[in-house]
């Protein structure tokens, strides 16, 4: 029996989705058998970021509402055999699944793989009660911006009511050089504010567009910054105690090292 | 660039994110509407100005935390001007 985790935030454009690609194929890397799940029926994009859009013949609305099997919604990776996709309806909207349907769904991919991984939609309502439904643990994604902060604090709530206590924090495109000055919400302050345990922090990486641009996930590319933040996240998910990545982003060099050995704090 | 920042009195924008943050999350876990605050402040006013004379303009009563962490629990703070005590109060 598999272990299904959904991906949330409550504010859109976070990286709920580049998480949920960059998680899945990583845990696909390490061997696992996986599913990433897109929850987000009428605004469906998990597709584009495996590069997997080409491929799609049935959703999960066709398999809910009886139109095929669930095998048959099941897309495999190109690049991982243990990697599969089963995409949403783009042409539906969130109401066409209820959380009960949703819940019989990943119980039975639970069954199949080691790893369910749901993208979840932005927003508190109808598509965010689906994309929980059959979740046993939660990741909540942010950013170092306000807005994001107060609305995973939100979704920490809701989640807590909902009994998914469950749930770790990743902080995404964290920008170095502004935290040093000071002028961006730090790992600190984020995880005092929230009181939630953390998962990984992602540091801002241009790699990522680039890897969505290609529909490959940056954890294939061995030089992304971003990418091998996401396979220590993976790691932690599969239990493995692995330290947090800030430290390896402060910059090296001869310069670096003087200015570090003479304003040392 | 230290010794700029010695000299520049501007708070680090993060820090005055964190203050805005913990204040709105106050509110949002709490759960409260803005009627709330007005509805004690009216009931307050009523019951003090049975024993005191108060400065209704200057009254200010806000939702913040009890303890000095952000996650502690909400709690109520009052800041009543009186006036002048009514015989009654003595």
């Amino acid at each position: 029996m598999g272990v299904a985790i959904v991906v949330t935030s409550g504010k859109g454009g976070v990286g709920k989705t580049t998480t949920t690609a960059n998680i899945g194929t990583a845990l696909a890397m390490m061997g696992q058998k996986v599913v990433v799940v897109d929850a987000d029926t009428g605004l469906r994009n998990l597709d584009l970021h495996l590069g997997l859009e080409n491929r799609i013949v049935y959703n999960l609305v066709d398999v809910v509402e009886g139109v095929c099997r669930l095998k048959q919604a099941l897309i495999k990776d190109k690049r991982f055999d243990n990697l599969f996709l089963l995409p949403t309806a783009q042409t539906k909207d969130k109401t066409a699944v209820t959380p009960e349907q949703m819940q019989k769904l990943v119980d039975d991919l639970k069954k199949e793989f080691d790893y369910v991984i749901i993208d979840c939609p932005a927003g508190i309502e109808h598509g965010f009660e689906n994309a929980v439904a059959g979740a046993d643990r939660a990741i909540v994604v942010t950013t170092p911006e306000v807005s994001a902060v107060r609305d995973a604090d939100r979704i920490i709530g809701k989640l807590e009511a909902k009994g998914l206590e469950d749930h770790q924090l990743i902080i995404n495109r964290i920008k170095y050089e502004m935290t040093k000055k000071g002028e961006m919400l730090n790992i600190d302050d984020m995880t005092d504010i929230l009181a939630i345990k953390l998962l990984g922090i992602i540091p801002e990486d241009e790699k990522i567009v680039i890897s969505t641009n290609r529909g490959e996930p940056a954890v294939t590319d061995e030089n992304s910054k971003a990418g091998r933040a996401y396979r220590n996240v993976a790691r932690r998910i599969m239990g493995e105690d692995v330290p947090f990545i800030e430290l390896e982003e402060e910059p090296t060099g001869f310069f670096a090292s003087i200015k570090k050995l003479l304003f040392k704090k | 660039m230290d010794l700029f920042k010695f000299f520049s009195r501007e708070t680090p924008s993060k820090d005055v994110a964190k203050e805005r943050l913990k204040l709105i999350l106050i509110h949002d876990r709490a759960n409260v509407s803005p009627q709330f605050l007005e509805m004690v402040k009216g009931d307050i006013i009523r019951v003090i100005s049975d024993y005191a004379e108060i400065d209704e303009s200057g009254l200010e009563i806000k939702l913040t935390r009890a303890g000095e962490h952000g996650t502690s629990s909400p709690a109520l703070v009052a800041n009543i001007p009186i006036k002048k005590m009514k015989e009654f109060g003595r």
